[in-house]
């Protein structure tokens, strides 16, 4: 569980998140909201890319605005970015071997954690394959592959479906799905593909211009007025 | 997950030691080394020995650039200043003390580490121009100082220092004593280098290099995946000053007394253009950039009594040729413009204008240096052709 309380971020004059208090519960959790909502921003939080002006994140109990950046990877967040991050110079195993490597865990679990993760996401490629020859696909699926590899206790997904066609984005929905069941992890999904976060999502939260304007069951968020306003236009995709 | 999905990953999980690159890659290069190891010091006289010891120990400054560059992204455009901090403190170790010399490369090799990584402090908060910037500054700054020290100039002890000095009496760093002879160190400071190489290789196949390419993707998704970045990125600057320190030693013992004079700043932009020639990416470039450092001014000046300061223009040229056309350097693109020209020849193939264009601007470069060294009474023809080679390679882009 990840509570948020009275979150708030400031750039000189802006303020992409304002007095942000949602609970994430557990299993896959949606978040959602127009451009520029502030959701990339909050992952920015989470990673330790933002100094937050105000606020708490309490997860799992701990303080996680207190732990170093790059630390947190060894608590067990992990994350994927909108643009690609999978690494074209190295092979598939050991894209998603240095995820292991800094995650804490140990060195002999490592060869079958990774040979577990890129099973876990369906990915047929060698996994010597160089990342640089993969096609767009495949490429995506090493990255949820890093993503989940070893023991994830959060794993934030941003726009995971950008760009991809109806077929492979089903399958990676699938793939998200059993992440909480499968690694325990708690899921927080950003997209804008609404019939993915209804599939993945039990609860999901809305935020518009950095407030969070709605959160609790994806269903009935859907319905809510104010989220069908600040989605205004694209009811139809609802 | 069902039985044949577990059997399934069972399977792969026995992933095969030695694939067959790898087999092939590891004959080739215990081929090269039979070759060099053992032909060249039978058939060259100590000359060409001489020059081919400086291609080994410039190689190994070019890999720190891999590493640098090539692996984690860091420019420096002191690499130059750092062997010539590895030359100097050998010297004065050796002055100084009665170290075996395997020991002295061990410590020259880890003094130069600790000062290559301070000198590597700002790379912890700039990057690209501005790094560039002050590795140069610090290279200038280095020289400077070393010419200022006057070491060595024909005193005794630690310093090393007279007020009347002579060259006459000047002590000459000495050579392991197994490696004595020419032939013998050469042999000696291609092992060591080859094992500067090996270190590299170990490094990039395990998790410092894995963590480096993580650096060189992307900073922010490195952090994320938990990647100390202030480590990674000193531990870079450690293993480059590492080996250059080692280089530094060797060649403080093939020269027996190292001057500053031999380490202009102006070495350290021709290293890199160089590295970048030769392919910045794989180590295999680094070699190139040894032979390019060394062999070709020997050549060009020795061999063909051709002023070696026209490779300032082969290299200038050969850099912007690399830079449009193969950022994988010659030991990437070269292989793949002589396979294109082999079709060429067999008509096996149509061959598509890109290709041969970029056929061209590679023989647009040898030629030209053909030309250069041939007719030597207008050397303008010879720069005009090898000026020909970026025109086409950038002809060659659209």
């Amino acid at each position: 569980m990840i509570e948020v309380k009275g979150l708030t971020v400031r750039f000189s004059g802006v303020t992409p998140i304002d007095d942000m208090s949602v609970t994430f519960p557990g299993g896959a959790c949606g978040l959602i909201g127009p451009n520029g909502a502030g959701k990339t921003t909050f992952f920015n939080v989470l990673s330790g890319f933002v100094k937050p002006a105000g606020g708490s994140i309490q997860a799992f109990g701990e303080d996680l605005l207190k732990l170093v950046d790059f630390r947190r990877a060894r608590w067990g967040l992990r994350r994927t970015f909108q643009t690609e991050q999978a690494i074209e110079q190295l092979s598939v195993f050991d894209n998603v071997a240095m995820i292991h490597e800094h995650s804490g865990a140990g060195r002999s679990e490592r060869n079958e954690a990774v040979l577990t993760a890129i099973d876990f996401v369906g990915l047929e490629a060698d996994p010597r394959a160089k990342v640089g020859g993969l096609g767009a696909r495949e490429r995506r699926l090493v990255e949820v592959a890093r993503a989940v590899v070893g023991k994830p206790r959060v794993v934030l997904l941003d726009e995971p479906a950008a760009g991809l066609p109806d077929e492979e984005t089903r399958h990676l929905s699938e793939v998200i799905q059993r992440i909480p069941q499968h690694f325990g992890a708690l899921v927080i999904l950003v997209d804008h593909d609404m019939s993915l976060v209804s599939a993945c999502c039990a609860t999901t939260a809305v935020l518009d211009f950095g407030k969070l304007i709605a959160s609790g069951p994806t269903a009935e968020v859907l319905r809510d007025e104010s989220v069908i306003n600040a989605y205004l236009g694209t009811e139809e995709e609802l | 997950m069902g039985a044949a999905h577990a059997q399934e990953r069972a399977g792969r999980a026995r992933l095969p030691r030695v694939d067959r690159p790898l087999l092939v890659r590891l004959l080739v290069i215990a081929g090269l080394l039979a070759i060099t190891l053992f032909l060249f010091p039978a058939t060259l006289g100590a000359d060409w020995i001489n020059t081919f010891t400086s291609v080994a120990i410039y190689s190994v400054v070019a890999a720190g650039l891999v590493v640098l560059y090539g692996r984690v992204g860091m420019i420096s455009l002191g690499q130059i200043a750092i062997l010539a901090i590895g030359t100097w403190i050998a010297t004065r170790l050796s002055f100084a003390t009665d170290l075996p010399f395997p020991v002295l490369l061990l410590v020259t090799g880890a003094i130069t580490c600790v000062i290559g990584v301070l000198i590597g402090l700002p790379a912890l908060r700039l990057s690209g121009l501005y790094l560039a910037l002050i590795t140069l500054m610090a290279a200038g700054a280095v020289n400077v100082v070393l010419a200022q020290i006057q070491f060595p100039n024909g005193g005794g002890g630690f310093t090393a220092r007279t007020d009347n000095p002579s060259l006459s009496g000047l002590k000459a760093v000495p050579r392991p004593s197994a490696a004595t002879g020419d032939n013998a160190y050469y042999r000696y400071t291609v092992i060591v280098c080859g094992l500067m190489f090996l270190l590299a290789v170990i490094h990039f196949a395990s998790k410092p290099g894995r963590a480096w390419a993580a650096i060189r993707e992307s900073e922010p998704a490195a952090l994320a995946a938990g990647v100390n970045l202030t480590l990674y990125k000193l531990w870079a600057f450690a293993l480059a000053s590492f080996m250059t320190g080692v280089a530094g030693c060797l060649l403080a013992a093939q020269v027996g007394t190292p001057n500053t004079y031999s380490f202009p700043t102006q070495d350290s932009l021709s290293l890199i253009a160089t590295a970048l020639i030769g392919g910045i990416f794989t180590l295999w470039g680094a070699i190139v950039a040894g032979v390019f450092m060394q062999l070709l001014p020997f050549l060009f000046q020795a061999q063909w009594t051709v002023n070696p300061n026209f490779l300032l223009v082969v290299f200038g040229a050969g850099l912007l040729q690399v830079l449009l056309s193969a950022p994988g350097g010659l030991i990437d693109q070269f292989p793949k413009d002589m396979a294109n020209l082999g079709r060429l020849i067999a008509r096996k193939v149509p061959v598509t204008r890109q290709a041969a264009l970029g056929i061209g601007s590679i023989l647009a470069l040898i030629i030209g240096i053909v030309l250069l060294v041939t007719v030597k009474d207008s050397p303008l023809i010879g720069i005009v052709v090898v000026l020909l080679s970026p025109i086409l390679a950038t002809l060659s882009q659209d």
